[in-house]
């Protein structure tokens, strides 16, 4: 670990990591241990992973907010601390082939991923404009940079302490109008991501969400962090976040029946039998292990 | 100096003793990128059941302090997908693959058994008795040693005579060794214990149920102590049974523990979850230790426990001497530290 800081509500964390760092795309994540080696807390926290920097052999920068014991555990570490980082795990976020105009959005530390994917998309002539909100200025991440590198920043904050008041998905459309928008890229809280999806639907436009599911394992065994999502075909699976995920399509995730079994999912109790996904391996570049 | 990990699960010879635990491993396809999988001693795969089942709501775990509570609720494709995808990939590689089976009626777990007979690459069956049996009102076949055997049996009855069936029991019982007896008597050639005693843990943030199935399974290192009980009870009572040793493996001395109580192979499930290649360094790590111990062979260590009574100065009465009928003690273990025990 090479340097901790503290940002607005946030805090994050630089590993030098290169392993990690030379294969990861925007929108895959990390899982960390946490507490040391006799640790009492037997699962991994999952990041997503903010910056990748080619320095000391490359980094990666973690940013998160202090949620319970493992976060606070974490918050203590201190610069030339080991840590114990497996990753990148998961399915990152698609491109686009063509030069289109992308609007990303970001809720509280969900922005945090959105600055490499990014730079990916203006790499490939893209049009890049940021939405990015939050409670309280505070919570607001990355406004700064946003404005650096978007085409146009708008920021939202439900108490108005920045930018308009009001949540991300009030200020969507009118940033989609305007830009005329090819595709929309959400990572933040359910309820974001939800709304976002809703926005997209209603202007017919593609949206890749990233999603944001308890996870015990982080690599496809434990099959704790499903949530139900159509399939191609048009069944409705209990799929994986961290394999099939996080990254999905927007209008295919059923957000308003995340937390249950809908009863027309593939092997829901008294549903028409229909086989599931075949269990696939996590993509991307393989997953690494470093300290 | 190298020690010979070689064990048996009823006459199948593993080439060690690690394998996974049901439903920590999926079908092994995730871990196999991690590492090759013929390196541990047999792939337990998740359970399997007669049809897809997409499991309970979320949130299906909770951690609680060195253990995790989960309640998965078998999501799975069913057996038609496992045998058209997942066991002929396992097979291709020779995986020693153990298939791991639940149901709701003894009839279903018969169904499972018919399905597997023919299938190629199957080294044995583990029949997971912590299922609700839906003719007893949902009253889980591992409390119910009557009911248990009857799976047992019914499973024995169908599966080739040369696939070892294997009882996993669970530790939520009164008497774990009347019910080892039944399944063994029922016809299991080897018993594989603990399954995840029920637990529950409340979020006093939201003031609900930490899972949306309110109970769940406590699986991990809280957990350890449970499992070398039932394995000491059960091996003390049936000695010539083989013990499959499941819960809290963390490390090589932990496997070791159970292997001390009575176990001739550990199965290990959480502990995946936190590092994917826990198995290898587990192994590792066994064998380092009974190297350092001045065994030469696995087998010696099993159940060395029950012939080393608490207190130092009984370790020398002759009358505790291991029995030299039971498994694993046809040679006296060597190494200074043994043989000072006056073996
Ligand atoms: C793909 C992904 C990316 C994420 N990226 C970030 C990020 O960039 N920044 C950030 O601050 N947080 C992020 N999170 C959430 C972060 O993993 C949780 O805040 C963290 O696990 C909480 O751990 P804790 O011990 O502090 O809290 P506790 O609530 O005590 O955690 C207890 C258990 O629940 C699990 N858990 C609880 N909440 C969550 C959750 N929301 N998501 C996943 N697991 C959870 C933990 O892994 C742990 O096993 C991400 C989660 C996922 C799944
Ligand atoms: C997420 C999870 C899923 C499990 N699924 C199964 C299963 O399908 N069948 C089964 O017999 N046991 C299942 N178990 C129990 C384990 O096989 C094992 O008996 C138990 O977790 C104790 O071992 P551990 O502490 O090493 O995890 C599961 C455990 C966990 C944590
Ligand atoms: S976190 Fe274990 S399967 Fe996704």
């Amino acid at each position: 670990m090479l340097t901790t800081r503290r940002v607005d509500a946030y805090h994050a964390l630089t590993l030098v990591a290169p392993g990690i760092a030379e294969h990861l795309r925007p929108g895959h994540f990390v899982a960390v241990a946490v507490g040391g080696p006799r640790s009492s807390m037997l699962t991994r926290r999952s990041f997503s992973v903010h910056d990748v920097k080619p320095d000391y052999g490359g980094t990666v920068e973690l940013v998160f907010t202090v949620r319970g014991p493992g976060t606070s555990w974490l918050a203590d570490r201190r610069a030339r601390d080991t840590l114990d980082v497996v990753g990148p795990l998961g399915r990152p976020f698609p491109l686009p082939r063509d030069p289109v105009n992308c609007v990303l959005v970001g809720g509280d530390y969900g922005s945090a991923t959105l600055f490499g994917l990014a730079d990916a998309l203006q790499r490939r002539g893209c049009r890049v404009d940021f939405v990015i909100g939050a409670e309280s200025a505070e919570r607001v991440f990355g406004a700064l940079r946003a404005r650096r590198m978007g085409e146009t920043t708008t920021l939202t904050t439900e108490d108005g302490s920045l930018g308009m008041r009001g949540r991300v998905t009030d200020v969507l459309p009118g940033v989609i109008a305007d830009v005329r928008a090819d595709v929309v890229y959400a990572c933040g809280p359910m309820e974001t991501l939800r709304g976002v999806t809703a926005v997209a639907i209603e202007f017919d436009i593609p949206v890749q969400v990233s999603v944001e599911e308890a996870m015990a394992c982080g690599f496809g065994v434990c099959m704790t962090c499903v949530l139900p999502v159509i399939g191609e075909d048009g069944i409705t699976r209990m799929v994986r976040a961290c394999v099939e995920g996080p990254v999905f399509r927007g209008e295919r995730v059923r957000f308003e029946d995340v937390g249950t079994i809908p009863f027309d999912a593939a092997g829901a109790p008294g549903a028409p039998s229909a086989s599931t996904s075949p269990a696939s391996p996590g993509g991307g570049g393989g997953p690494r292990n470093v300290s | 100096m190298s020690v010979d990990m070689r064990t048996y699960l009823a006459h199948v010879e593993l080439a060690n003793p690690i394998t996974t635990a049901a439903g920590c491993a999926s079908s092994g396809r995730e871990l196999s990128q991690f590492f090759d999988l013929n390196r541990i001693g047999a792939l337990v795969t998740r359970s399997i059941t007669m049809a897809p089942r997409a499991g309970r709501p979320t949130p299906r775990m909770a951690e609680t302090p060195s253990g995790l509570l989960n309640a998965v609720g078998l999501q799975g494709p069913g057996i038609d997908a496992f045998l058209d995808r997942e066991l002929p990939w396992l097979a291709h590689r020779g995986v020693r693959t153990v298939v791991s089976i639940g149901g709701g009626t003894v009839n279903e777990y018969g169904a499972l058994a018919r399905r597997l007979t023919d299938a190629p690459g199957v080294t044995a069956v583990e029949v997971n008795l912590a299922c609700p049996n839906i003719e007893d009102r949902g009253r889980v076949f591992a409390r119910d040693g009557a009911a248990a055997a009857e799976v047992v049996s019914s499973v024995r009855a169908l599966m080739r005579y040369d696939v070892p069936v294997i009882a996993k029991l669970s530790p939520d019982v009164a008497d774990i060794v009347a019910v080892a007896r039944a399944c063994v008597d029922g016809g299991a050639d080897a018993l594989s214990m603990i399954n995840t005693p029920v637990g529950m843990s409340i979020d006093t943030e939201t003031l609900r149920p930490a899972l949306a199935a309110v109970t769940g399974g406590l699986s991990g290192p809280a957990v350890r102590p449970l499992a070398v009980r039932c394995v000491w009870q059960v091996y003390a009572a049936l000695p010539g049974v083989p013990i499959v040793g499941v819960g809290g493996v963390l490390t090589g001395r932990d496997a070791f523990e159970l292997i001390l109580a009575g176990a001739c192979v550990v199965g290990v499930g959480t502990a995946l979850f936190h590092d994917p290649y826990v198995c290898l360094r587990i192994l590792r790590e066994l064998e380092e230790l009974l190297s350092a111990r001045g065994f030469q062979r696995l087998a010696d260590a099993v159940g060395l426990a029950h012939h080393h009574p608490p207190g130092g100065g009984t370790r020398h009465r002759p009358d505790v001497l291991p029995d030299p009928g039971a498994p694993g003690f046809g040679a006296a273990p060597g190494g200074s530290d043994l043989e000072e025990s006056s073996l």
